[in-house]
């Protein structure tokens, strides 16, 4: 099946598989090693050949340049990574993007709160659309946990219908805004680094925390790896699924509010275009089982680096951008391939 | 029970059935053949791509890449539309033929999922399309007989002249509905009766409802899985070429950017047609209601504007599919729940 829950009775690709008696020892630690660490491995070497290659590439500027790319993409990863490895998937986070991108401007031109304090305005622009975003999620989760629709058909339902949602709103129209307070989320700097690199690097590390360390981490891998035995362990795996589409669709709002705080607009048509596609194969790259059961956080902003730099590269080099979709395929498909060949 | 259309598959045929006794009831000219042969004409395109899907899906797959594969298909087809209307068409499904054999590849080969296999693919097929077109249109050439490929009534030529008078009739009426029948409406019509034979008279159908239920069962049973598997993207694949084709005659342009969103919509009209997404059920006809289904909405919403009670813009158009598609997974997923499969 391509995605959603693994049947209980199918072994998942490469779990469960014993290594072949044939394989020495120095051969076990190395394909651990490329286990562990392909994907930085890939990633040194795309940094030094852009060393070797890119002019002026070890610059304050290309890092910023970088690291802005893929912001968005991260921030939507970690939920997505969440979601993935509990043997899900959320194709709605586009369309939540452009909710909260919707709703935010109302608060602080007056549309929709007229009030008197800047900062509370502000801080209202903030935690509603981020707090309607987690809202959709857990109707996602809702749809996945209590109806037991797959993943990929309840979150579809959002997919189609939330953007429709973002423009009934604003009729369509593009809000253009000047809030420097606001749009600080995405333009400030602490320490000459950009606020959303900030914003990407505290969800990365306190995710992989939760994900690692907690117990609600080990049960988000309990469901994805088995659910029927993760449900007879006592885990409660309708909780952990609502909870991971509400982490889902949080991130989803501040990716969105972030797209927003950039463009100084905010356009209902265009926020998150696209974005489920980027997250999903930001996640697949890192590492992360598309199946369930293995995730990794730190894999997903590695992933994230790596198709980026991939594009970066090219495009430093005079290829068209047509031409690095292509190429972003194909790294899609070989790093896919090579963590099956790593498991087998 | 009937194979063609079975459960799920009644309930959007009567689904279809209400939506279009509604339109007729509430707006003049909903059920007139100038509005029935519109809607045919605009939604041949997303038949086609939904009966790919639907193939697919049943394998218990996915494919995210018809969208820019038809893009991709556009693109050739109109650049090939100067050399007549066959080299368009050959071409155009070739290369839809040349994707899906590339997603069937890297699934069955090279043993990836099918949603990050298609994904894959779509992201290349985008990027070939934007190359080839150079970031812009292609524009169809209009001194061939391409142009009739989206545009054309295939029987038009055959028409007797009394149907398009006064006093023709019912008679006449019915015989105009054919004789004006849209070339591309009679492409995806085919098509739904080749794939209805394919799945319900030959192994091949048999093979694929048989690995969408259990693809190791299947393996284990001696079934050519990969084989069948293999031969599903590629249905889905010149499918998809097909629509890109069409979309090309049609609005007389080859659109690298055109497609985005069909994948979903695609999936979405399959669901709604009552195939279910684990694979092993499925019908073809309750797809290409589905895919009318939705495709109806979009025309309601029009007429209802013109009625000039309420005035919705076309966003809502999409939260109504949405919440369409909502009660459709709720309903199924309560009728799955009561037979236990």
């Amino acid at each position: 099946m391509s995605v959603g829950v693994e049947s209980p009775l199918a072994p998942a690709p490469g779990r469960g598989k014993l290594t072949g008696p044939g394989i020495g020892q120095g051969g076990a630690r190395a394909a651990t090693i490329l286990r562990r660490f392909g994907s930085l491995i890939a990633l040194a070497a795309l940094i030094l050949l852009n060393l070797a290659l890119t002019p002026h590439f070890a610059t304050m500027q290309t890092l910023s340049v970088n690291l802005t790319q893929i912001c968005t993409i991260v921030i939507v990863g970690v939920g997505m990574t969440l979601v993935i490895a509990t043997g899900g998937i959320d194709l709605s986070v586009g369309s939540l993007m452009a909710i909260a991108g919707a709703l935010a401007p109302g608060f602080f031109t007056g549309a929709l709160f007229h009030g008197t304090n800047l900062y509370v305005n502000i801080a209202l622009s903030i935690i509603v659309p981020v707090g309607v975003a987690g809202l959709f999620g857990l109707f996602n989760g809702w749809l996945v946990s209590h109806f037991r629709i797959q993943p990929i058909i309840a979150t579809l339902v959002l997919f189609i219908a939330g953007r429709g949602i973002a423009q009934v709103w604003t009729n369509g129209d593009l809000q253009v805004f000047k809030m420097p307070e606001f749009q600080a989320i995405a333009l400030g700097h602490v320490l000459g680094v950009p606020f959303q690199v900030w914003i990407m690097l505290a969800l990365v590390v306190v995710s992989a925390w939760i994900l690692r360390r907690t117990v609600f981490g080990r049960q988000i891998l309990a469901v994805g790896g088995n659910e029927p035995a993760a449900r007879l362990a006592g885990v409660p795996v309708s909780r952990v699924k609502r909870l991971v589409y509400v982490a889902s669709g949080l991130c989803s709002g501040i990716a969105g509010l972030i797209v927003i705080a950039m463009n100084s607009a905010a356009d209902a048509n265009l926020i998150g275009m696209g974005m489920e596609l980027d997250a999903i194969a930001a996640v697949a790259v890192g590492g992360t089982l598309l199946s369930g059961g293995r995730a990794t956080i730190v894999g997903t902003l590695i992933g994230a680096m790596i198709i980026q730099l991939v594009r970066y590269t090219l495009l430093a080099n005079g290829v068209p951008d047509s031409a690095a979709l292509i190429a972003k395929a194909v790294l899609i498909v070989f790093a896919v391939w090579l963590q099956r060949q790593e498991r087998a | 029970m009937n194979r063609h259309l079975s459960g799920a598959g009644v309930g959007v045929v009567l689904a279809l059935i209400a939506l279009v006794v509604f339109g007729a009831w509430r707006y003049d000219g909903f059920v007139s053949p100038y509005n029935i042969l519109t809607v045919l004409r605009y939604n041949s395109m997303f038949a086609l791509v939904g009966l790919g899907m639907c193939f697919v899906i049943m394998t218990g797959g996915i494919d995210l890449s018809v969208g820019s594969v038809a893009a991709m298909s556009s693109v050739v087809s109109a650049y090939l539309s100067p050399y007549g209307l066959v080299a368009g068409l050959v071409g155009g499904v070739g290369v839809g033929l040349i994707a899906g054999s590339l997603s069937g590849f890297i699934i069955t080969r090279m043993k990836l999922l099918p949603f990050i296999a298609t994904l894959a693919v779509m992201l290349a097929a985008s990027g070939t399309a934007l190359l080839l077109a150079n970031n812009q249109s292609v524009s169809v050439s209009y001194d061939t007989a391409f142009m009739t490929l989206g545009q054309g009534n295939l029987l038009a030529g055959f028409k007797p002249e009394w149907i398009d008078g006064e006093d023709a009739g019912w008679a006449g009426a019915a015989l105009g509905l054919l004789f004006n029948f849209p070339t591309p409406a009679w492409m995806a019509l085919v098509a739904y009766v080749i794939g209805s034979v394919l799945l319900n008279a030959l192994p091949f159908g048999r093979h694929v409802l048989a690995i969408g239920g259990g693809e190791e069962a299947s393996r284990l049973m001696g079934l050519p899985t990969d084989r069948t598997v293999f031969l599903a993207y590629l249905i889905s694949g010149g499918l998809a070429g097909m629509a890109g084709v069409i979309l090309a005659a049609q609005f007389g342009a080859g659109q690298p950017i055109e497609g985005i969103g069909w994948e979903l919509f695609a999936i979405a009209s399959v669901v709604v047609g009552g195939t279910l997404l684990t694979g092993g059920k499925g019908s073809i006809f309750a797809t290409l209601a589905g895919v009318l289904l939705l495709g109806l909405i979009f025309t309601i919403l029009n007429f209802e504007n013109g009625v000039g009670w309420i005035s919705l813009s076309a966003y809502w158009q999409s939260v109504v599919r949405g919440a369409f598609l909502l009660v459709v997974v709720i309903l199924q997923s309560r009728l799955a729940r009561r037979v236990p499969a």
